[in-house]
């Protein structure tokens, strides 16, 4: 399935999205685990400057496929491009789940920050300096001098993004990035991740298992069928930024939500 | 509240418990005549040859040599091994093809290479040095290898991500994230080395050092002076322990966090 076309559809069912154009475009994309096929000529588009949630049955390929775009690890076959870019012409950034394992202990957190602008050979003076302009547009509140294991589980994680969008990334990906954190951590991490999206307007890919987080935080999100994983279905979510807890009861929230789920479950039996 | 207090310091006091009770039963075995008072002095007989050994006495010159040595041996072992457990540990193939015959020399007693050390370095103090470093360097290598190894993937992949090239990944990630383990390396290599030096100072034409006190002590039946290089050997491994603790914990804080 044509993943835009899709997205055509939900378009006049929920009104325009002020037309998106592709940004990442995967294309015969084929990827296979020990016999085991993940993908078999997976096509998408990835809209520019939208935030795409990505969610579907456990073990489908949802890591697999960002994996796959961000270059972890490498495609059997197809083709990846940016724009029209390759990967090596693109810079992008990456938040893991396992923060703990993602961070550099054996810097300050604002070394681990400024240490993403080192790699891009921006000098010293300029990369504090970049540092700080970012700790100030975010608005971030905790002491950075400390190392990562002296700083909670959240606190990590958002120094992990900030590592991330340091080098002001054309793309943004996320993998299940506040499932480790507690439930009040993560009702508050997902509404800094808003207001970053909002502030950057970024290209964010944020792979979730929670469809509420994923409906929430989404202008399109991606359901992937079982494997060989496929496009169930790719809605545009038409709710108003910035969302608010309050957009959780919305009827067309919990509706568009509903669907998902009916997709999902419909997925989910399949077999 | 106070017994808190009272318990948490009694607590700290606790190690004492052993020391005390080990110099009772020393006493009593001494003056019921258990064992023969010339081969078990009174405790403070040893200990009182133990301050004058290092006032003044030979004791403390034989305590620096051993050392002097001690350090000497890890620090050649810790040169020649970090480097290549940092290689064996970059290549899963080159570990795999090394592994048994680092394994192997591992597990033999490094004793039981002395004839053939002193017939390639003569019967200098060089051969106690170097003898110690191989026991050492196989322990070092073992362990940087086995550290660079298990380096966080998620770690090499995050570097990788934000643009790190392959040396970066190597400098930046997979040394630091095997510090800790070559630590633990370096640790159990001076342990070992001692051990080494130690025998080595007995047996090879020796002139000086604990192994030697302790050995030239035992032939002249000075049993006050044996047990005062014993302790001076002891205290030695202990503080060395240590001492490598604490460099550890100041070098790599964020081990085991
Ligand atoms: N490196 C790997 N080697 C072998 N199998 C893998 C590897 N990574 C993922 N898989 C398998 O591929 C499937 C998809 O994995 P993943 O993308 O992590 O799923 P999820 O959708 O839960 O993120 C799973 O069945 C997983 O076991
Ligand atoms: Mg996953």
């Amino acid at each position: 399935m044509n993943a835009l076309a899709s997205v055509g559809s939900y378009r006049t069912l929920y009104g325009p999205d002020d037309a998106p154009t592709p940004h990442i475009t995967v294309r015969g994309l084929s990827k296979t685990f020990q016999g085991v096929v993940i993908y078999d000529n997976f096509n998408l588009d990835i809209p520019r400057g939208r935030f795409t949630s990505v969610f579907g049955p456990n073990g489908c390929g949802k890591s697999t496929l960002i994996n796959l775009i961000a270059g972890l690890i490498p495609v059997d076959k197809g083709e990846v491009l940016f724009g029209g870019k390759t990967l090596a012409q693109t810079r992008i950034g990456y938040v893991f789940q396992n923060y703990r394992e993602a961070l550099f202990p054996w810097m300050t957190a604002f070394a681990n920050v400024e240490y993403a602008l080192t790699l891009r050979k921006v000098p010293a003076k300029q990369a504090k300096e970049r540092v700080n302009a970012l700790v100030e547009r975010l608005g971030v509140k905790i002491d950075l001098t400390r190392y990562p294991y002296e700083m909670s589980g959240g606190q990590q994680q958002l120094v992990s993004i900030m590592r991330a969008l340091v080098v002001e990334p054309e793309v943004l990906f996320l993998d299940e990035p506040f499932s480790a954190l507690d439930y009040e951590m993560t009702l508050f991490m997902r509404d800094q991740l808003q207001r970053v999206f909002e502030e950057t307007g970024t290209t964010m890919v944020l792979v979730s298992h929670d469809l509420e987080e994923a409906v929430y935080l989404a202008d399109y999100v991606l359901l992937l069928s079982r494997r060989p994983a496929k496009i169930a279905d790719f809605p545009l979510v038409p709710m108003a930024r910035p969302r608010h807890p309050s957009t959780l009861s919305d009827p067309d929230f919990v509706e568009l939500k509903g669907r998902c789920l009916e997709t999902f479950q419909r997925e989910v039996r399949k077999s | 509240m106070n017994r808190i207090v009272r318990f948490a310091s009694s607590d700290r006091l606790l190690p004492l418990v052993g020391v005390f009770g080990l110099i009772a039963i020393w006493y009593i075995g001494y003056w019921s005549r258990i064992v023969d008072p010339v081969l078990l002095p009174p405790p403070h007989a040893a200990l009182k040859a133990l301050w004058n050994g290092f006032t003044g006495g030979r004791l403390l010159y034989d305590f620096w040599q051993t050392v002097i040595r001690t350090f000497a041996a890890t620090a050649v072992a810790g040169i020649i091994a970090i480097p290549l457990g940092i290689v064996l540990g970059s290549s899963e193939r080159i570990y795999r093809s090394v592994e048994f015959v680092v394994d192997f020399f591992r597990s033999t007693p490094a004793s039981a290479l002395f004839p053939l050390f002193l017939v390639i370095f003569g019967v200098g103090n060089a051969t106690k040095i170097y003898v110690a470093s191989f026991g050492a360097a196989l322990v070092i290598l073992f362990n940087v290898a086995y550290g660079v190894m298990n380096a966080r993937k998620t770690r090499i992949l995050a570097a990788r991500v934000m643009g790190a090239s392959r040396w970066r990944v190597m400098k930046d990630v997979i040394l630091m994230e095997s510090l800790p383990q070559t630590f633990v390396g370096l640790r159990n290599g001076v342990s070992l080395a001692l051990v080494i030096v130690v025998v080595a100072e007995m047996f090879i034409g020796s002139v000086d050092g604990l192994g030697f006190r302790v050995f030239e002590a035992q032939q002249l039946f000075d049993m006050p002076d044996m047990y005062a290089a014993i302790f001076a050997a002891g205290a030695l491994g202990y503080g060395l322990n240590i001492l490598f603790l604490m460099i550890e914990k100041s070098f790599v804080h964020w081990s085991g966090k």
